[in-house]
């Protein structure tokens, strides 16, 4: 039987606030365990939440950008649950009244095609703190650090419009370039920035009633999502078509381990008794504020790719890579802003540099190689001082912190000879050294030679240590041995 | 000097005929002596006491120190306290001590008000006895085999027995007005979001509103003239001006109307308080003021619906009460469920945990919109009730409770008996209204309270009406036996 899959996603994001949601702690990533959190934070006696209004400024800068409608009035609820992470014992979100209505996200697949994702709202919320399980504690006892407890997110939920794994991933991919480049959220996965809970099941195909669907939660990157439902939809295939049915139960996988398993069934479900929480008064948006929200709405995601398209006569797909992460396209405009030359920007940013980055999971943000260096290289490149071969060791060497790339270029001693005098006598040394190759060239049909010209090219650049610039040894070459026809 | 009201001894300390060390001396004496026999205060701050006193003293040396400078009162043990033990009555929080002060302290604190203690009251303000208290019952001054009322029963029982000339307390179904009713004092619960909760331990966070106690109107005019304001750190608070409350005592209160609602003078009501307040409205109508009948036909419902209210704000208040980061937690728990379950269920008293499990149940799936759903819509009634009997009096008058001070355990088996004596005093939190209980006659040699309601934010009038009152009778002078002398 064939199955179809159905899937629905909804994502954490981390709004980049400087201080908490509901209280002035800072909300920076990666200080001492609760050195973040303050008397509101831990949830002291008496402490009361007061509302950030520039999350709430970020939640409706995203409800914009979706094309969603915002609620004139949201309100916050509180959802009850005991858990050590959670100060209060309930954590403050929105229900009946989100922030953010029904939107919608045009993905682009890899076949060119594009597909509408529904949104059915995005709400605001706060994040918990973190249970420690490994560090300095008794064998009974774990830590709890509150530094995150107080962040402000947004939970974004969409229809389940997604239907295959690379569906969900353009999609997970859309959110993060449109959060980044609305500077709502930093988008540092691995810092947590973005989490995923993935819902899916399967049906027989064409069916219209939909399968008992499982959630998989706190999914931090787009790898782990990526196996966790192509695992998901496997698991729920294999139990049906061994006669099993599926439980509606929340998952757990570990992208390390590459293991799922179930965390609680739909009977072990918490009863969460939302109720509006009495702290807080309704949040009130008005018409002005979004004018001036919206005024003011920085260039989004395929508006940036159209413009990179005209401007930088870019091809579509290398236009789509680099507008959208929001800071990759910063980058990349950088680059090219300082080398003039556009499409050797957009090479090396797509290439060398965001390889390089992904081996040692950096965002560009944090890149050891700036913008400024890149260009200095690309300038080295573009003026012939370096060849390609040259450039990725020059490139290696700014990313190690060595200088830039001239000075790279200047203690290694790599600048390309592209003297003309000293590449003829190069070129003349070898045919000289190699009778045999230069009788052979000339009794090759006229229409294999080029064929040959490998071989010279790689004496020649083994004699010249491999600064001879390739391009103009090329030409020479040919030119010298034409001569002897 | 225990005999003089707050208004005489501000003249005392402004004219150098004694010192605040002196009077701070002489309550910390009368605290330690008579105190053992009413077991109103839990926390006695002598070295601060005197400090803050000899301070205030140097202030008023040099001239234009605040109304409230130099003059000692205690605070109810709800409102947090920085360095000093905030108990709030309950084990809970029996080794709690806050790193900050509530608003309201600190408004004291800035005016050079002198803090001997901290008063004993209802376990989490739970209670209209005084009995749920960790640290054991209050005795009511008048008749020490009976109750001071709840929850502030230690704040109307220290100023009964003059062991202050003021406290704070708190009021969220009649926790001011019913304890000073039966110990014959003074007290007003402001208009909610008059006074700051920050720091004010929740008990139901959309009823909670503090407010002063003293023996005269005019004494609680002084102490509200400090404790009412704008506080940014409390999102309920209401950004409007203070008026001088006292500025308007003075005024006539011909042409007041008066509405005297009939569903306060029904079935329950105890014939000697319903004569002693039938005879002050008589007084009040040979003032000049005129007395109207009125209706509040849903009032029956305020009962019911706060007790459906009031204990699911609670449930989730109480939750961050966990054993994890302060307060009580058990011995050895074998794991993080047994840690909760024990450390909640040693830690509260049985009254707390009966409102928690019926807040819990009232919040539950399937049962929401049965209860908690409903209570909000009576909630609506009742303030449209008063809205219109707004439109037809300036003020509400009647019973502030249906009898006299009970003896202790006589209701103690009947959660439902203990709840109804709150029956006449629970509306006016439902709709947020201020009200005010003023001494008006004996019933046995126990104090009878008249409740006076006003209208949003007309606590000025509320106090001029209850001054006016008091300056035609004397039951605000009277003293239980032993405490004048």
């Amino acid at each position: 039987m064939n199955w179809d899959t159905v899937i629905g996603l909804e994502i954490h994001v981390q709004l980049a606030t400087k201080t908490k949601i509901f209280s002035g702690a800072s909300t920076a990533f990666g200080a001492e365990p609760n050195t973040q959190a303050c008397a509101i934070d831990l949830a002291m006696p008496g402490t009361l939440p007061v509302l950030n209004k520039q999350a709430v400024n970020y939640a409706i800068m995203f409800g914009l950008a979706i094309d969603a409608e915002i609620g004139q009035v949201s309100a916050f609820e509180r959802k009850n649950y005991f858990y050590p992470d959670l100060p209060k014992g309930y954590q403050t979100t929105q229900l009946e009244k989100p922030i953010v209505g029904r939107g919608n996200v045009e993905i682009q697949l890899a076949d060119g095609s594009t597909k509408n994702v529904r949104i059915h709202h995005a709400h605001l919320e706060e994040d918990a703190g973190k249970s420690l399980h490994e560090g300095n504690f008794s064998s009974k006892f774990s830590g709890i650090d509150l530094n995150r407890a107080g962040t402000p997110l947004i939970e974004i939920v969409s229809e389940p419009d997604m239907n295959n794994a690379e569906e969900a991933i353009a999609f997970a991919k859309k959110i993060h370039s449109i959060v980044t480049s609305l500077g709502i959220c930093d988008g540092e996965m691995s810092q947590g920035s973005m989490r995923f809970d993935v819902n899916v099941s399967v049906k027989p195909s064409g069916s219209d009633v939909l399968g008992t669907r499982t959630e998989t939660k706190n999914l931090n990157s787009f790898k782990f999502m990526e196996e966790a439902i192509k695992r998901e939809v496997e698991r729920q295939i294999d139990v049906i078509e061994d006669g099993g049915t599926i439980a509606q139960e929340t998952r757990l996988y570990n992208g390390e381990t590459k293991v799922a398993r179930s965390m609680r069934s739909k009977e072990e479900a918490n009863d969460y008794r939302y109720f509006p929480c009495p702290d807080l008064l309704p949040v009130i948006v008005s018409d002005e504020q979004v004018a001036e929200l919206r005024r003011n709405l920085p260039e989004l995601p395929d508006a940036r790719q159209a413009r990179f398209t005209e401007q930088y006569s870019l091809s579509d797909y290398d236009a789509g890579i680099l507008s959208s992460d929001a800071a990759m396209a910063k980058y990349f405009e950088a680059v090219t802003s300082a080398c003039n030359d556009a499409k050797l920007a957009a090479n090396w940013t797509m290439g060398e540099l965001s390889a390089r980055l992904n081996n040692e999971d950096l965002s560009v943000a944090h890149s050891p190689v700036s913008a400024a260096q890149l260009a200095g290289l690309i300038t080295r490149i573009a003026d012939n001082s370096i060849s390609g071969k040259m450039a990725k060791e020059v490139f290696e060497g700014i990313w190690a912190g060595e200088g830039s790339a001239d000075e790279i270029i200047e203690t290694r001693g790599l600048k390309q000879v592209s003297d003309s005098g000293a590449l003829e006598q190069m070129v003349a040394d070898v045919l000289a050294a190699n009778q045999a190759m230069v009788d052979d060239y000339i009794n090759t049909d006229e229409a294999k030679r080029k064929k040959k010209l490998g071989g010279f090219m790689g004496q020649i650049m083994k004699a010249s240590k491999g600064q001879a610039n390739p391009q103009q040894v090329n030409q020479i070459l040919t030119k010298k041995l034409n001569e002897l026809l | 000097m225990h005999n003089l009201t707050i208004a005489e001894l501000i003249k005392g300390l402004q004219s150098k005929e004694f010192t605040s060390v002196e009077l701070t001396h002489h309550f910390l004496d009368r605290i330690g002596s008579l105190n053992p026999a009413y077991n109103a205060v839990i926390t006695v701050t002598a070295e601060q006491a005197l400090k803050a006193a000899a301070a205030a003293d140097q202030r008023l040396a040099a001239g234009n120190a605040p109304d409230l400078c130099g003059v000692p009162i205690l605070h109810k043990d709800i409102f947090c306290t920085d360095g000093v033990r905030t108990s709030c009555g309950s084990k809970m929080l029996d080794n709690f001590i806050p790193p900050y002060n509530a608003t309201v302290v600190e408004n004291f604190e800035q005016a050079g008000a002198v803090v001997l203690g901290k008063t004993n009251m209802d376990e989490f303000a739970m209670g209209s006895s005084n009995e749920t208290s960790f640290y054991g019952p209050v005795k009511n001054p008048w008749a020490t085999d009976s109750v001071p009322g709840g929850s502030s029963g230690g704040s109307a029982a220290a100023v009964a027995a003059r062991l202050a000339p003021g406290a704070t307390a708190t009021d969220t179904g009649g926790s001011i007005r019913q304890p000073a009713a039966l110990c014959g004092v003074s007290g007003i619960k402001p208009t909610y979001g008059r006074v700051s909760r920050w720091g004010m331990i929740a008990f139901a966070s959309s009823l909670d509103q503090g407010g002063p106690m003293a023996r005269t109107a005019e004494d609680c005019a002084l102490l509200l003239n400090c404790m009412a304001s704008y506080d940014d750190k409390d999102s309920t608070c209401i950004d409007r001006e203070v008026p001088d409350y006292t500025a308007t005592l003075n005024g006539s209160v011909k042409g007041l109307r008066i509405g005297v609602p009939k569903e306060y003078f029904s079935e329950g009501l105890h014939p000697g308080t319903e004569n002693a307040v039938r005879t002050a409205l008589a007084k009040l109508e040979a003032q000049g003021a005129e007395l109207v009948e009125i209706s509040l036909p849903n009032s029956a419902l305020s009962v019911p619906a706060y007790y459906v209210i009031a204990p699911a704000e609670a449930s989730a208040n109480l939750s961050r009460f966990d054993g994890s980061r302060y307060g009580y937690r058990c011995e050895n728990p074998s794991d993080l469920q047994d840690m909760y379950c024990r450390s909640r269920a040693e830690g509260f008293g049985e009254e707390v945990q009966r409102r928690i499990l019926i807040g819990t149940y009232c919040l539950s799936a399937g049962y929401y919109d049965a209860y908690y759903g409903k209570a909000q819509q009576v909630r609506q009634l009742i303030q449209q009730d008063f809205a219109s009997a707004f439109d037809s009096v300036d003020l509400i008058m009647g019973p502030t409770c249906p009898s006299p001070a009970f003896k202790f355990g006589s209701k103690g088996d009947d959660p439902v008996a203990m709840y109804l004596e709150d029956i006449y005093t629970i509306a006016t939190n439902l709709a947020g209204l201020p009200g005010m209980s003023i001494p008006c006659g004996m019933v046995d040699n126990k104090p009878v309270g008249l409740q006076i309601i006003g209208n949003y934010f007309d606590e000025a009038r509320i106090l001029n009406a209850a001054h006016q009152y008091q300056q035609a009778t004397d039951w605000h002078d009277l003293a239980p036996e032993g405490v004048a002398s």
